[in-house]
């Protein structure tokens, strides 16, 4: 199902490209030794060099020229040998040199793609333009001291990546999807931490709208710094919408840059046309072009961890996984880990439901992540071991579970301890089975009359006879016998 | 007895060493002198205590043996370098109270070296400029008169400061920064010589920045030997200013043997314009004779896009001004005059903190970089700029140096500079192909005009191949023995 918009005047599609700008991880800033952590108090972590002191000059961070390349390989891009710094010129208070050292007509990566995996298990490739770094502006503060403006020059000159996709993204949920997963391939790399909140990964959307089967692209507007997986697909949503209105109503959507209000679900014009900029990018002559051999792209190819499309596909493989189930666990790293050490020899179809259904179910409801999970990777995996080796039956080993998930305690010991293992002893059972009989002569004759679906409600009633500790498919077994001879 | 602000700094090392004087009696002659000279304009700031301090210290590392190569020399930086502590101008009321908190590199290089620093040395502000008039504390003036006239010459730009004071006898010698003639130039206008090394050669590090892909540091000094002996000293690959190269520093001075038998030396064709002063003209033949007379052999060479150096220097070192210079906007450092919105404070600060050439020069740069107009002239400037290297080096495929006078005409008076900014460009027309190029060059005193000026003769040398340049220039050095002072020399009250 294509995502439309029903209009006045018939359907519309959306067109939605993304640039990300995603803050690389690295200990000291693109252009100078300052620190780039979060955080500090304000103007802390500036050089001489970020507060653009006369005379002092930036010198690349061999590091995050490194994360770059790594980014790119990550994304299955291009590596450009040779790509230049260029600056781009505008005045603003929270920029101390007049111009912002940035990547224009050669990046340093050019042409990849990403997957996206879709709710429905179907993938989506959509293309990355480029990735280019770039120097972070600083932080204006305009509402602490009345009639004044604060500068906080922390985040000034700090790396980052923006990574551009082509404009394939065609619904709101595959704008959340696609950042979903390229925070996911982020993360498996090391290159950023994808924290939106904190601000490391940011967003700004282009949409545009048109008429269904329409060709060619309409006017698009530039939602800028959008901080949320969900804000990103409410922009789309309430950005389209409005364009549609405008187009229906014979107007036209102008090229802009907007914003997107949260807490009134609109967006708005940001800036006028009178201060359109000219960036006036020329190459800096302060840096040299950046010259990578292939050498060095060959060593950082060689570091690349197993990344989540990979990842996905062997778990498909190996594990028998569904393409949604393996989806789910690649998402993040840790999540995979864990499941692997739980489905290492052991079902893995088993071991995927029990931590994607039980485990990650109840963290959430705990509120936990999964390094502070109280059940471990082993102690789960020897509760699934109990299970089939039919030690306790799968209901008992829910009621395990959640003790397991409040006392940190072993499946063992708890089994052990509260008499739970499965009963098997076929005297114990039939003699609970009698008991029911005995007393439910009426629904046995309707039964043995053919109401085979009561046989159910029998099995249920044994169960509860025995505590659950029944092993439910000898109750079955023997409920048969006796009832139906 | 020995004037000693009359000495060469390697007679001052020579004397130094030798217990003739110590670097404290050195300092203290050239605090007078400098005292004396006041009405030369040739220094922004005076920093004599510090000087003082840095002389006895540099005595007593003398006395336990340790002699660096510009041991106890007092020398004077031009106010482009940053030096911590002691305010710097670059001649702009926007950067009238600016103290930094470090030193630029050349000026560390030349402190670790042993250097004493007398101080900052006046200029056309920001580099901008060929007379010294740009100044936002009024120009430097040329110790030089002509004969029978006491107008007030210009010492030339933009380190006109340096020559004044290195002509003056106020300083034994003086950093200046060349982006397209800056030491070259003033050094001609003063009588001295002037070295433009090898872009690369010296960090840019802590030097205000005019045009980054063309400023470069160089020594300003009363002889060719001085010049080797103190750009060793400035000289040195610099991890922190990434266009600065990294290559060995020799040392300059050993290499002046004073023999070219055999050296090649290229005179270009399109330098002899028409209109050229026959002054000037009659003075390249006879530098061009003296160098085949020492064995050099002389070869007619063609540098066919010389014409458009000019056009392409003043798009090319516009554009980088005018982002180089947007960091001067009253947020954190220098002038600011407030204003109702960020936007006003940003107009009246730079309106009042730039004078009227950084302004014209920030309004060119803009124009050749902006949307539409970037192709025409800022693309096509640096296609120019690469044929113009190629020029030089298709000569140095045949030759090893060039020879070229420095300025089409000796110094001008300080009220006569041409009022058209066109006209004054031309000054530069000779010096500023090698700054497209990054080749080092030398402007050498070779002889007087008939209004009893000093004339300048500019040899230009393959890149990094400064040694092969100071040779030739020490050759001419002996040849023309130039022996002319300036009626207004440092006389000691």
């Amino acid at each position: 199902m294509t995502y439309a918009i029903e209009g006045n005047t018939g359907r519309w599609t959306v067109v939605v490209g993304l640039e990300v700008h995603a803050q690389v991880v690295s200990e000291s800033k693109l252009f100078s030794g300052a620190s780039a952590c979060y955080g500090g108090e304000p103007n802390d972590q500036v050089s001489l060099v970020d507060a653009a002191f006369p005379g002092l000059l930036p010198v690349i961070n061999a590091h995050c020229v490194e994360q770059a390349v790594r980014t790119g390989l990550g994304l299955r891009a291009r590596i450009n040998r040779h790509s230049v710094f260029a600056r781009k010129n505008y005045f603003y208070a929270d920029l101390p040199q007049g111009y912002q050292i940035s990547q224009f007509d050669k990046p340093i990566v050019g042409e990849g793609h990403l997957v996206l995996d879709m709710p429905d298990g179907s993938s989506r490739t959509v293309g990355i333009e480029r990735l280019h770094l770039e120097q972070d502006a600083g932080k204006s503060i305009h509402d602490q001291v009345p009639g004044a403006s604060l500068i906080d020059l922390n985040r000034a000159g700090i790396a980052l990546m923006e990574i551009v996709s082509h404009p394939d993204l065609r619904a709101p949920d595959e704008a959340g999807a696609y950042l979903r997963k390229l925070r996911s391939i982020l993360r498996y790399l090391g290159t950023c931490d994808g924290n939106m909140e904190e601000g490391s990964l940011r967003c700004d959307v282009n949409v545009s709208v048109r008429r269904e089967g329409e060709e060619g692209l309409r006017t698009r507007c530039e939602i800028k710094n959008v901080n949320s997986v969900r804000f990103v697909m409410q922009a789309i949503e309430v950005e389209a919408r409005r364009q549609v209105e405008v187009w229906e109503s014979g107007g036209e959507v102008l090229q802009e840059t907007r914003l997107f209000d949260p807490s009134r679900g609109e967006t708005r014009s940001m800036r006028s046309k009178e201060h359109a900029h000219d960036y006036r990018y020329f190459p800096d002559p302060d840096l040299l072009p950046l010259e990578l051999d292939e050498e060095f792209i060959s060593k950082v190819r060689a570091t690349l961890p197993e990344l989540p499309d990979e990842k996905k596909e062997r778990f498909i493989a190996d594990y028998g996984l569904t393409p949604y189930d393996a989806s789910v666990l690649v998402v993040d790293q840790a999540n995979a880990d864990f499941f692997e050490e739980v489905a290492k020899d052991r079902d893995g179809k088993l071991a995927a439901n029990w931590v994607i259904n039980n485990l990650f179910g109840a963290l959430s409801k705990a509120g936990l992540s999964l390094a502070e999970s109280p059940v471990t990777s082993g102690a789960l995996g020897r509760l699934l071991d109990l299970m089939t080796s039919d030690v306790i039956n799968g209901r008992i080993a829910k009621d395990v579970f959640e003790i397991m998930m409040e006392t940190g305690a072993e499946a063992e010991a708890i089994v052990e301890e509260r008499g739970l293992r499965q009963v098997t002893d076929t005297g114990a059972i039939e003699a609970a089975i009698d008991e029911v009989i005995a007393a439910n002569p009426d629904k046995v004759e309707e039964v043995r009359s053919g109401k085979d679906k009561l046989l159910g409600w029998f099995v249920g009633q044994v169960m509860k006879g025995t505590g659950g500790k029944a092993n439910p498919a000898v109750v079955n077994d023997l409920l048969r016998k006796k009832i139906l001879g | 007895m020995t004037v000693l602000t009359d000495l060469t700094l390697v007679e001052a090392r020579d004397g130094l060493a030798k217990g003739d004087f110590t670097a404290v009696e050195l300092t203290e002659a050239h605090i007078r002198a400098m005292e004396a000279s006041r009405a030369l304009g040739a220094y922004i700031t005076e920093t004599p205590e510090q000087a003082l301090e840095q002389a006895r210290q540099s005595d007593a590392r003398r006395a336990t043996g340790t002699v660096g190569l510009m041991e106890g020399l007092p020398v004077a930086l031009k106010d482009l370098f940053c030096t911590k502590g002691v305010r710097t101008t670059a001649a702009s009321r926007m950067l009238e109270n600016f103290v930094p908190p470090y030193d630029s590199t050349v000026g560390r290089n030349l402190a670790r070296a042993g250097a004493v620093t007398l101080g900052k040395t006046n200029l056309d502000e920001f580099a901008m400029g060929s007379s010294n008039r740009t100044s936002f504390f009024g120009p430097a003036v040329n110790p030089w008169k002509r004969t029978g006239d006491d107008a007030a010459l210009a010492p030339g730009g933009s380190s006109g400061g340096s020559a004044a004071a290195v002509a003056g006898r106020i300083a034994l010698a003086a950093t200046g920064t060349d982006t397209g003639g800056s030491i070259r130039q003033p050094a001609a206008f003063c009588g001295i010589v002037g070295l433009k090394p090898t872009y690369g050669r010296c960090s840019r590090r802590g030097i205000i920045a005019f045009a980054s892909s063309l400023d470069q540091a160089g020594p300003m000094t009363r002889s060719v030997k001085d010049a080797a002996l103190m750009l060793s000293a400035m000289a040195g690959h610099d991890p922190l200013d990434s266009t600065s190269a990294p290559v060995e520093v020799p040392n300059f001075e050993n290499a002046l043997t004073g023999d070219i038998r055999g050296l090649r030396v290229g005179v270009p064709r399109e330098y002899r314009a028409d209109g050229l002063d026959p002054e000037v003209s009659a003075l390249w033949d006879r530098g061009v004779e003296m160098l085949r007379d020492a064995g050099a052999e002389v070869v007619e060479v063609s540098l066919p896009h010389t014409d458009h150096a000019l056009a392409t220097y003043y798009i090319l070192s516009s554009a980088e001004a005018s982002s180089n210079l947007a960091r001067y906007d009253g947020v954190r450092y220098g002038l600011r005059v407030e204003g109702k919105t960020l936007d006003e404070m940003y107009s009246r600060t730079r309106g009042a903190g730039f004078g009227p050439e950084v302004q014209r020069r920030i309004l060119i740069g803009t124009y050749a970089l902006s949307a539409g107009f970037y192709d025409a002239y800022y693309l096509k400037a640096q296609r120019v700029r690469r044929l113009i290297t190629r020029d030089f080096l298709e000569a140095f495929g045949s030759v090893d140096v060039l020879l070229t006078p420095t300025t089409p005409t000796p110094a001008f008076a300080l009220d006569e500079e041409p009022t058209d900014p066109l006209t004054l460009y031309l000054n530069d027309v000779f010096t500023v192909p090698t700054s497209l190029a990054g080749l080092p060059a030398l402007s050498m005193p070779a002889g007087l005009s008939g209004q009893g000026l000093p004339l300048g003769l500019q040899l230009v040398g393959r890149h990094f191949q400064e040694e092969t340049l100071l040779n030739a220039a020490l050759v001419l050095e002996r040849a023309c023995a130039f022996s002319g002072a300036p009626m207004f020399a440092g006389k000691e009250v």
